[in-house]
């Protein structure tokens, strides 16, 4: 039997929906992509994020203690109970923008990660091993087009350029704190916000960079998600993903 | 018949391998370009009808499979566009072909998938015929297609227990889950004993190609090892097969099957099946849309070589 701890319930919890919803929005990159080769890339992406988010999500059920599994986490649940960032739903846009969220995302996702290998809580820990591995070659990936197409031609530039600006002020709730994570990083259970954004800052400023992009500038800093509140495409994101499971009540799959 | 086409026809009598470099007849290397390409093309065009579930997979487990699939069928592309390369072929030419319509893929793939059974069914009729299709390819006159296609089997058929897997679980679910079941067996029998191709009567180029050691068995031969095969499969499942006409004959040790509907499949073939226009317009479209991306890399890739050669 399981020991319960809500606390690290809840924290497993938005990191497996950060992982969740933003592989259900690369499954919208299937058949569609550029070329075949990222057929096969985007793919693989949404499957390590799909696999981080069943690991989350069964921990997270474990540690809350009332019996619900990933599926019952991931299905039915209802909008506001979703804690992810808001950077995570938004729509993917042109492959610009979707590798544009893929480097602010993996940026912050692999320090996260590489922190929570030492996690005081050990299945937290495996899982942060497994991950670190993957979300290595997601920035790699993440990398290499955002400096191709920032560094291409003049329309892959603006469409780069736009594609950064539209996603980066959502980026701001990755650092947020709050109470949980105080409580949590005091336990060495989680990883400190207000320390992984210098490591992010420095690795997407010199992405940037090398694409010949500039860093947006911007003070709006929209947030919420973490809390349950977000953008309306996150309404139709969840009906797609849901309605199946929820049509059947109680079945197997 | 001189030295070198009698070498070629010796080393195929022999079960010996051709491989790109060696001397080959052009009309092999025509066929064998046209038939890789449209494995190729009957891939990725593969990945529509269930990339149409990805997003609304029933538990977290059957999307990562799903997902998995869908990315082994974009791999498998991309080793047979290899394949017909080491033909002299051109993947950009080839999928310039497709897109325009010049080249065909199966016939299948231009049916809807309508419910989550639907990707059940895929998987244990579609994948199955195709492994019945590919299995003696693994055993190809033609080397590097031989061997994509051992890789290839090896995926297949992880995809087809997977997908006999997903349906028994919905034969044994629900009322509404055997309906579902039932329904995508009634959809997909048929246009699966039609992935074999028309009848030996009525196959103009077996011939050829069974002299060439790229066709080892008859298109009737291997829609009848599959009937063989499927019909208990079905049983088990607690399924109806759609044929009225269906019977195991004990002396042959066959299941005799009803009349296909042949005038169905030339019009799929044609470009009147159900889904044929929305298939090629959603390719067309992915293609298009990812231009500046793929010229954004090449220019990046340009800059960057002279950039090298100046330093």
């Amino acid at each position: 039997m399981a020991v319960q701890d809500l606390d690290v319930a809840a924290y497993c919890l938005r990191l497996g929906d950060d992982a969740l919803v933003l592989a259900q929005r690369l499954c919208e990159w299937a058949a569609r992509s550029p070329q075949l080769e990222e057929d096969v890339a985007l793919m693989n992406l949404a499957l390590d994020l799909l696999g981080q988010s069943r690991s989350l999500l069964t921990l997270a059920g474990e540690r809350e203690g009332a019996g619900r599994d990933e599926d019952d986490l991931a299905f039915l649940r209802d909008e506001p109970d979703f804690v992810n960032a808001q950077l995570m739903e938004l729509d993917n846009g042109d492959f610009g923008r979707t590798m544009a969220r893929q480097l602010l995302v993996s940026a912050w996702s692999l320090p996260l990660w590489d922190a929570l290998v030492t996690s005081t809580d050990p299945d937290l820990a495996a899982i942060a091993g497994k991950a670190v591995k993957e979300v290595a070659y997601h920035l790699d990936h993440a990398r290499s087009w955002v400096v191709r197409l920032g560094d291409g031609t003049e329309e892959s530039h603006r469409r780069m350029q736009a594609g950064l600006d539209e996603v980066w002020p959502y980026s701001f709730e990755l650092f947020e704190s709050d109470d949980l994570l105080q409580r949590l990083v005091e336990r060495g259970v989680a990883a400190d916000p207000a320390a992984l954004q210098p490591i992010w800052l420095a690795t997407v400023s010199e992405v940037v960079a090398e694409a010949t992009l500039s860093l947006p500038e911007t003070d709006w800093r929209p947030a919420g998600g973490r809390r349950g509140t977000h953008t309306e495409a996150f309404g139709y994101l969840l009906a797609e993903l849901q309605h199946l499971h929820r049509s059947h009540p109680g079945v197997s799959w | 018949m001189d030295a070198l086409e009698q070498q070629f026809q010796d080393t195929v009598d022999g079960d010996g391998r051709i491989e790109p470099r060696d001397w080959m007849p052009e009309g092999y290397r025509a066929t064998l370009i046209r038939q890789i390409a449209q494995h190729a093309h009957s891939e990725i065009i593969g990945m529509q009808p269930e990339g149409n579930w990805i997003t609304r997979a029933p538990s977290l487990r059957r999307k990562a499979i799903l997902v998995a699939k869908v990315q082994d069928e974009a791999g498998h592309g991309l080793y047979l566009y290899g394949a017909a390369e080491t033909l002299g072929a051109d993947r950009d030419e080839l999928l310039d072909l497709l897109h325009a319509g010049k080249q065909k893929y199966s016939t299948i793939f231009n049916y809807p998938t309508v419910s989550w059974a639907d990707v059940a069914a895929i998987g244990w009729l579609v994948d199955g015929a195709a492994i019945m299709n590919q299995v003696p390819l693994t055993r190809c006159s033609y080397g590097p297609y031989a061997r994509a296609m051992i890789r290839v089997c090896k995926e297949e058929s992880f995809h087809q227990r997977q997908g006999f897997e997903a349906l028994t679980v919905l034969a044994n679910g629900s009322p509404a889950q055997r309906r579902m079941a039932q329904d995508a067996l009634n959809r997909w029998w048929w246009p699966s004993l039609m992935m074999f191709g028309p009848s030996d009567d009525n196959s103009p180029n077996s011939a050829r190609s069974m002299a060439w050691g790229i066709k080892r068995f008859s298109n009737d031969e291997l829609r009848q090892r599959f009937v063989d095969a499927t019909v208990p499969q079905a049983e088990w499942l607690g399924l109806t097969v759609p044929d009225p006409d269906l019977r195991y004959d004990e002396e042959t040790g066959h299941y005799v099957f009803g009349e296909i509907d042949w005038t169905e499949f030339f019009e799929v073939m044609k470009g009147n099946g159900p889904c044929n226009r929305q298939r090629l317009a959603t390719r067309v479209a992915a293609h298009e849309e990812g231009a500046w991306v793929r010229e954004a890399a090449a220019a990046y890739a340009a800059k960057h070589s002279a950039r090298e050669v100046a330093a």
